[in-house]
């Protein structure tokens, strides 16, 4: 039972690291909340589902139509929401309304044109499960665990070694003066954005597979903010401990103690946090600079 | 008689929007969770009336105070100096939901089923409200603590060295607000006479912020008049009730694209008559 839950809880971990990365790879280079993070990850289930459904894809190929898909929408949603305000140097409220207006947007488009019925996934995994030592582990749970993991590795590698990677480094640290040794900045703006939509791609096919598909699935994404929290907001490392911190932590409260009480635990160990631990598990200090 | 109802219902909705105006408009902070403290405010307060029969003058400021206290819950830990805005935006996107879940498994707020009150705010006690907030807050913000908070909001460094005490700052900002929208919450629930958790979501708080940004940061006049025109226009343009969400949030965008100081940014309605108004910075 104990292992079961463990197993469950790093799968769901696993999904909202999947979400706080793409989330704090746009927070880390634009230093803002995205809060249109959530509205690319209900898309990108959607795009999904479509290919599930109407095309009778396989699994591999749906989240492949997904990735690109979720990362295009946010690449298009970065140059028509946030270009122009990045380019005249607003204020990061700026940034977080036009999110919030795009967020907002979105979902409500697909409740306007889709409508606000629930969605299911064909079933990819059936109720196939594995036994270890006595306690049967479902085989949806591993898989989400192993791509999510796996998908954060690439991206780590791709970070650390690669020449965009590097750029991206850079311009963590200092735009500007990443932008006059010579590296595109739009260029580079796009390829965290879409990154950030091709994890966010990837995270919805798995949520709506877990769960349902439907217009307001993105308000999920509170928990990838949270666990962007518990990790230190802009830290890749922390997103992914966080996000695998809070879903296991969640699973047990909601096994152990009661599952109507998972949302206000959440809620409340991010106040805890925010007291005793103000920059996060991973987090360097995070001070506003002049 | 409709008429009258649809402006007393938009004159509920302008305090609230007066109150976040205060925080997000003049201190610059940025929420999605002020539908949460219009829901403390309507939740204290149809409770006491309605399990306990306090009478209304007692429970609206009860509603109030409840809505004030429970923003320096969530604005202590959060607000702290040395901490970015953003974990208060992120903050209180939870506190909201996980508010909704509270409302909704609570025996005592009867559950997502909602709660019936009576029907206790005259128009008296809602004009009454009104001239009440816009009074306070125009008094505050001429303040002392008003300079303050334009002065955090165009720079927080520079008013950190100026001597502010960011935090303090934040906090009564945030607390103020907190009040107007318990208040508003209050008038809102007596007025309806009926309240449901999913009143008070994210849905609400986009509705507020919306009528801050577009009717102007900075000032007062601007998101009480964006306000009233918000809550009356969905009422006569009942068939295109499902494409007002989709339109606030692309005015959002447009706003802060093409106009980001709204429609009286930085200035009140009383100053467009003056050849001396006082323009502000725009970044």
């Amino acid at each position: 039972m104990f292992l079961q839950t463990l197993v469950t809880g790093l799968s769901i971990g696993g999904i909202y690291a999947l979400m706080a990365v793409g989330y704090s790879l746009i927070f880390s280079v634009l230093s803002f909340s995205n809060f249109a993070h959530g509205a690319v990850i209900m898309l990108g289930a959607y795009i999904g589902l479509a290919l599930a459904t109407k095309l009778h894809l396989g699994l591999g190929l749906v989240a492949a139509g997904s990735v690109v898909g979720a990362g295009i929408l946010s690449v298009c949603n970065e140059r028509v929401a946030y270009a122009a305000l990045r380019r005249r140097r607003a204020p990061s409220l700026y940034l977080m309304i036009s999110a919030m207006g795009c967020s907002v947007f979105l979902e409500n488009m697909v409740y306007a044109t889709i409508g606000s019925r629930f969605y299911a996934f064909p079933e990819f995994f059936g109720r196939r499960v594995v036994s270890v030592g006595g306690s049967t582990l479902s085989l949806l749970d591993l898989f989400a665990f192993a791509v999510s993991i796996g998908a954060i590795l690439a991206l780590h590698l791709f970070i650390t070694r690669t020449k965009m990677g590097i750029a991206i480094r850079a311009g963590v640290n200092d735009m500007t003066m990443c932008s006059l040794m010579g590296v595109n900045t739009d260029r580079l703006i796009a390829v965290v954005f879409f990154l950030a939509g091709a994890f966010a791609g990837v995270a919805g096919v798995f949520l709506g597979i877990r769960y349902f598909v439907y217009p307001t699935m993105g308000w999920v994404t509170n928990k990838a903010y949270i666990a962007a929290v518990i990790g230190g907001l802009g830290s890749l490392p922390g997103a992914l401990i966080g996000g695998l911190v809070l879903g296991v932590l969640e699973t047990l409260v909601s096994t152990y103690v009661s599952s109507v009480l998972r949302d206000v635990f959440s809620f409340t160990m991010l106040i805890a946090l925010l007291i005793w631990l103000p920059n996060g598990l991973m987090g360097h200090e995070t001070e506003d600079k002049v | 008689m409709y008429e009258v109802n649809v402006a007393l219902l938009a004159c509920v909705n302008m305090i609230a929007v007066l109150g976040l105006s205060v925080f997000t408009g003049f201190t610059g902070l940025f929420s999605l969770g002020h539908a949460a403290f219009v829901g403390i405010g309507a939740y204290a307060s149809g409770v006491l009336t309605y399990h306990w029969n306090v009478p209304f003058f007692v429970a609206l400021p009860a509603g109030m105070a409840a809505a004030g206290l429970s923003s320096l819950v969530i604005g202590i830990p959060t607000l702290r100096a040395r901490l970015r805005s953003d974990y208060f935006a992120i903050a209180i996107l939870g506190f909201g939901e996980a508010l909704r879940v509270c409302l909704e498994n609570l025996s005592l707020t009867n559950g997502a089923r909602g709660l019936s009150v009576d029907n206790l705010s005259s128009p008296a006690w809602i004009l009454g409200g009104l001239a009440f907030s816009l009074i306070v807050t125009r008094n505050f913000l001429k303040s002392r603590f008003g300079t303050m908070f334009v002065a955090i909001r165009e720079d927080p460094v520079a008013a950190e060295m100026a001597g502010i005490d960011l935090f303090r700052a934040r906090l009564l900002s945030l607390f103020v607000s907190a009040v107007l929208c318990g208040l508003s919450g209050a008038l809102l629930a007596h007025r309806l006479a009926f309240i449901q958790p999913v009143m008070f979501t994210l849905t609400q708080s986009t509705q507020l912020l919306a009528s801050v940004i577009a009717g102007g940061m900075g000032s007062i006049s601007g998101p009480v008049i964006v306000a009233f025109v918000f809550t009356s226009l969905p009422e006569m343009l009942r068939a295109l009730n499902m494409w007002r969400l989709p339109a606030y949030g692309l005015l959002l965008v447009l706003i802060m694209i093409y106009r980001p100081q709204g429609l009286l940014g930085y200035r009140e309605l009383t100053g467009l008559f003056r050849f001396d108004r006082f323009r502000g910075r725009i970044p």
